[in-house]
């Protein structure tokens, strides 16, 4: 965000109020290119409706914890705490720890990022790029997902939304991820239809 | 609107999408559609996020492979991160 000229003390604060990196990477290129306000908000968005989801389908694990907890949970909604407390949640469904486990992955996982962030906004570009280490957030997403291909509908689910993903990759807005979604959806409940 | 105003109005948007099925009464239940279509919300929006930075060139594609043949069967975040970038860097050498 800083090397998009935005003021290191806005870009930390960002982070630490808005805390979603895809969001936070494609508002800085937006507002270095004088998009106006709106936009920018509605471009965050489009990005982050998956949170919406989590947040449905955490529901079905923390709606009976008290309101305080849950305002924090959803402080804490970020797409790798998710998958680490769904991943767990779906092996063990009557584990009495939820809040526990949530909070053990979601406080650390804060904590490292925005560190990193911190970090990033210090150190700036000072790590050498050929290391090639952008490629390690993508590397990261697919040992996120593969632990939730458990079976035939859910592979079914996730190539389709892979393949929407790369076909629709040029829509504005990052809409692709939506449209990804809906597409991985409705393809797994097919297939979980005609299995039965 | 002022930076701030855009920092303010990024900052809520996000909250309400994090906050709005945690915060609806405990007592009204999940539809079983809604259940239904959630279980492969994960599978699927994880997906989409990483598949179009994999498909980029043939030497991304190929450290892709390996990422998820490791996830698969150790599914250890990190080892998966460290095989990809190896195989990235390897890839990349033998070209």
């Amino acid at each position: 965000m800083v090397a998009s000229g935005i003021p290191p003390l806005a870009a930390m604060l960002t982070s630490l109020v808005v805390f979603a990196g895809a969001s936070m990477v494609a508002s800085a290129q937006l507002l270095a290119s004088g998009t106006p306000a709106l936009l920018v908000i509605l471009t965050t968005l489009f990005i982050n409706l998956r949170f919406m989801m989590y947040s449905a389908s955490l529901r079905v694990h923390f709606a009976h914890a008290p309101l305080r907890w849950r305002l924090l949970i959803a402080y804490l909604v970020a797409d790798n705490a998710y998958g680490l407390a769904l991943a767990r949640f779906a092996d063990h469904p009557d584990d009495p720890a939820k809040l526990e486990f949530f909070l053990g992955t979601g406080v650390p996982v804060w904590l490292a990022w925005q560190l990193a962030v911190l970090a990033g906004i210090l150190i700036g570009s000072g790590v050498p790029a050929s290391w090639r280490l952008e490629f390690a957030a993508p590397l990261a997403f697919i040992a996120m997902s593969v632990p939730f291909l458990r079976d035939r509908a859910t592979v079914a689910a996730a190539l389709a939304a892979g393949i929407t993903a790369i076909v629709a990759n040029d829509l504005p807005l990052r809409l692709s991820v939506v449209a990804a979604a809906l597409t991985g959806i409705g393809v797994g409940m097919l297939f979980e239809r005609k299995a039965r | 609107m002022s930076l701030w105003g855009t920092i303010l109005g990024m900052a809520l948007v996000t909250y309400l999408l994090r906050a709005t099925f945690l915060l609806l009464p405990p007592g009204m239940e999940t539809p079983g559609l809604l259940r239904r279509a959630l279980r492969y919300v994960p599978a699927a929006v994880l997906t989409a996020i990483w598949a179009p930075e994999v498909l980029v060139d043939d030497e991304r594609l190929l450290a892709g492979v390996v990422a998820i043949a490791v996830a698969w069967r150790w599914r250890a975040t990190f080892a998966t991160i460290i095989a990809g970038l190896l195989a990235l860097h390897l890839f990349g050498f033998l070209r």
